[in-house]
């Protein structure tokens, strides 16, 4: 089997976001978590979330998880904005939830990464996004209680998905 | 009395937070002001104190699209100060990581952020749809530049193998030759970039700039050269604080750089060229010519293709640095610690950058001095939205407000990193 044929039957995970910026980290933290797993199923990455670079890990993997924060722009209230609500969104299929933000604030997001691939016919098979709402992104602070809290079930959430996706990639 | 305003709250698609003011009376440009509002970031004053080993690698935090320029102008700066020369298979391999930036930092610029300007597209993903073929180039081409990055200097961001006196790893020559084989790709979509660049259609402008950049006796500059310009400045590094100084304007947190004789100037691409067009392989100005481009070029608009016609010089420089390469016995000269004042000027993507530290006698730094690129086109860019909008007031308000971000996009000017958020504010009594 080629190198590229191992790698395409493992679900890739990427944990987005910078672990120096608040709840923005929650996307890494559980990357490094899921690494104490035994999951020989998942190939897993942290990554700031350039979309440039999202496009080049996810080439050659079939199916594919991310973890990333997510921000409520402007104050948008209500249930699916409260911070440590954990929304699975099928980024080939759902529109985002009313409010919520992937955008990175400093480069081409997750979000931009999807269009441009969908533009470039570069999608994998199946794209899932485990979107953490975050408070608080403050530089050099830590998760708040809420998403620290969140992160765990994320953990165990991500870990499922992949175990499934591994059997059937188009289980999504 | 009619007068408008055109605001651009946060310019779009450059390295940075930014934003543009432009007033206009009775038909007439009275003030166009780039306002450069990010937060002062002191790297010279928390550089003081740190040993002079350590500024590669602080000043390359500076910028995440060029950090190879600031470890450059940081290293051959210490090594005038400590009066050591590098020269030989570890000067050859500063030039491939060089190739290694220029190459992607101007395919993200030229592909993903300029681009859509000239086809009419808000940005490169609507643009991708229908110009997927040159959207997939520009990223192969940003790949390749990355691998040379990766492989010379640890990473691609923020490279950490270059240190002052060379490297502190050097690649063994059967490494290098993996890359070769991606940068041959790279070159053949560079050339076929330059073409479809080429057939844009360029606003009909032209300043009478006075260019500046380096250039060397016998090579296209990125490491070293004399400073010189269009109208004769003709000078070593150690003599840039006798020509030109920093001036703090109210409306910019960066200095604005002039010439002490004759005010504004321009780097990058464009002066590179226009000083140093006879320092291109043949193949590479006959491709020029073919573009539409003369030995000399005034029209800023036209600078996308110049950086194309760089990416392809950036490709068969590494290409030829490659084949020539015998790795070196040792990865970095001996250095001995003294006191001195070191200079030093290298070519960013965006063009000069210079540094210019005073060590203390146990080599650690006592001052620190950092003039990039696009505070030196800070005066060149307000310059040209003046000249441009005042050609362009028929304009209605949206039209005038892309044409002028475009004509800043010329520059691609790195303000630092990020922003997104336009919002446009049109005053008219």
């Amino acid at each position: 089997m080629t190198a590229l044929g191992k790698r395409a039957g493992k679900v890739l995970v990427v944990g987005v976001g910078n672990p120096d910026r608040g709840d923005d980290g929650v996307g890494p933290m559980v990357a490094r978590q899921l690494r104490e797993w035994a999951l020989p199923e998942a190939v897993i990455m942290e990554r700031s979330g350039d979309a440039l670079a999202l496009m080049e890990d996810w080439a050659g993997h079939e199916a594919v998880v991310l973890v990333d924060a997510a921000a409520a722009p402007g104050g948008v209230a209500g249930r699916g904005t409260v911070p440590g609500r954990v929304h699975r969104i099928d980024l080939l299929e759902d529109a985002l939830p009313p409010g919520l933000s992937l955008s990175s604030t400093h480069a081409l997001g997750v979000a931009e990464a999807v269009g441009l691939a969908r533009a470039l016919g570069r999608l994998p098979g199946c794209l899932v996004a485990y979107a953490v709402v975050g408070e608080d992104f403050a530089p050099g602070a830590g998760l708040s209680p809420a998403v620290a809290a969140a992160a765990e079930g994320v953990v165990a959430r991500v870990a499922d998905e992949v175990r499934q996706l591994a059997k059937d990639p188009a289980h999504a | 009395m009619a007068t408008r305003t055109i605001r651009v709250e946060a310019i779009a698609r450059v390295e940075g937070e930014g934003a543009l003011d432009l007033h206009v009376r009775d038909g007439r440009v009275t003030r166009a002001q780039l306002r450069i509002f990010e937060p002062p970031r002191l790297f010279e004053a928390l550089l003081r104190g740190r040993d002079c080993t350590e500024a590669p690698d602080i000043t390359a935090r500076i910028c995440g699209i060029c950090p190879v320029a600031y470890q450059m102008s940081a290293v051959h700066a210490m090594e005038d100060a400590l009066g050591v020369t590098v020269g030989g298979p570890l000067r050859a391999l500063r030039r491939l990581l060089y190739c290694g930036e220029w190459i992607e930092s101007h395919a993200l610029h030229v592909v993903m952020l300029h681009a859509p300007d000239f086809l009419g597209y808000p940005d490169a993903i609507q643009m991708a749809r229908e110009h997927g073929d040159a959207v997939r180039g520009g990223l192969a081409l940003k790949k390749a530049g990355n691998a040379l990055m990766r492989l010379l200097g640890g990473r691609e961001i923020h490279p950490v193998n270059v240190r002052v006196g060379g490297f502190y790893r050097v690649p063994a020559k059967s490494e290098l030759g993996t890359v070769a084989e991606e940068l041959k790709r790279a070159r053949d979509i560079a050339i076929e970039t330059a073409r479809w660049a080429a057939k844009f259609p360029f606003p009909e402008f032209e300043r009478d700039y006075e260019f500046v950049s380096l250039r060397h006796p016998d090579e296209y500059p990125f490491n070293e050269g004399r400073i010189v310009s269009s109208r004769g400045l003709d000078i070593e590094a150690r003599e840039y604080d006798g020509e030109f100084e920093e001036r703090h304007v109210a409306h910019s947190t960066a200095l604005q750089s002039v010439l002490k004789k004759r005010g504004s100037y321009l780097v990058g691409p464009m002066a590179r060229y226009n000083l140093n067009f006879d320092r291109l392989p043949a193949a590479v100005q006959a491709l020029a010519g073919e573009c539409g481009l003369g030995p000399q070029c005034r029209n800023p608009f036209k600078s996308i293709v110049i950086r194309a016609i760089e990416m392809v010089y950036a490709c068969e420089e590494a290409l030829a640095l490659i084949a020539a390469y015998e790795a070196p016995a040792e990865s970095a000269v001996p250095l001995v610690k003294r006191a001195g004042i070191g200079h030093a000027c290298t070519e960013a993507p965006r063009g000069i950058l210079y540094h210019r530290y005073v060590l203390e006698e146990d080599g650690s730094i006592r001052e620190a001095r950092i003039v990039p690129p696009t505070s030196q086109n800070q005066l060149s860019i307000e310059e040209d939205i003046r000249e441009v909008a005042s050609g362009a007031l028929e304009l209605a308000d949206d039209a005038l407000r892309d044409r002028c971000e475009q004509t800043i996009r010329n520059y691609d000017p790195c303000i630092s990193c990020s922003c997104h958020f336009l919002k446009l504010a049109v005053h008219r009594e």
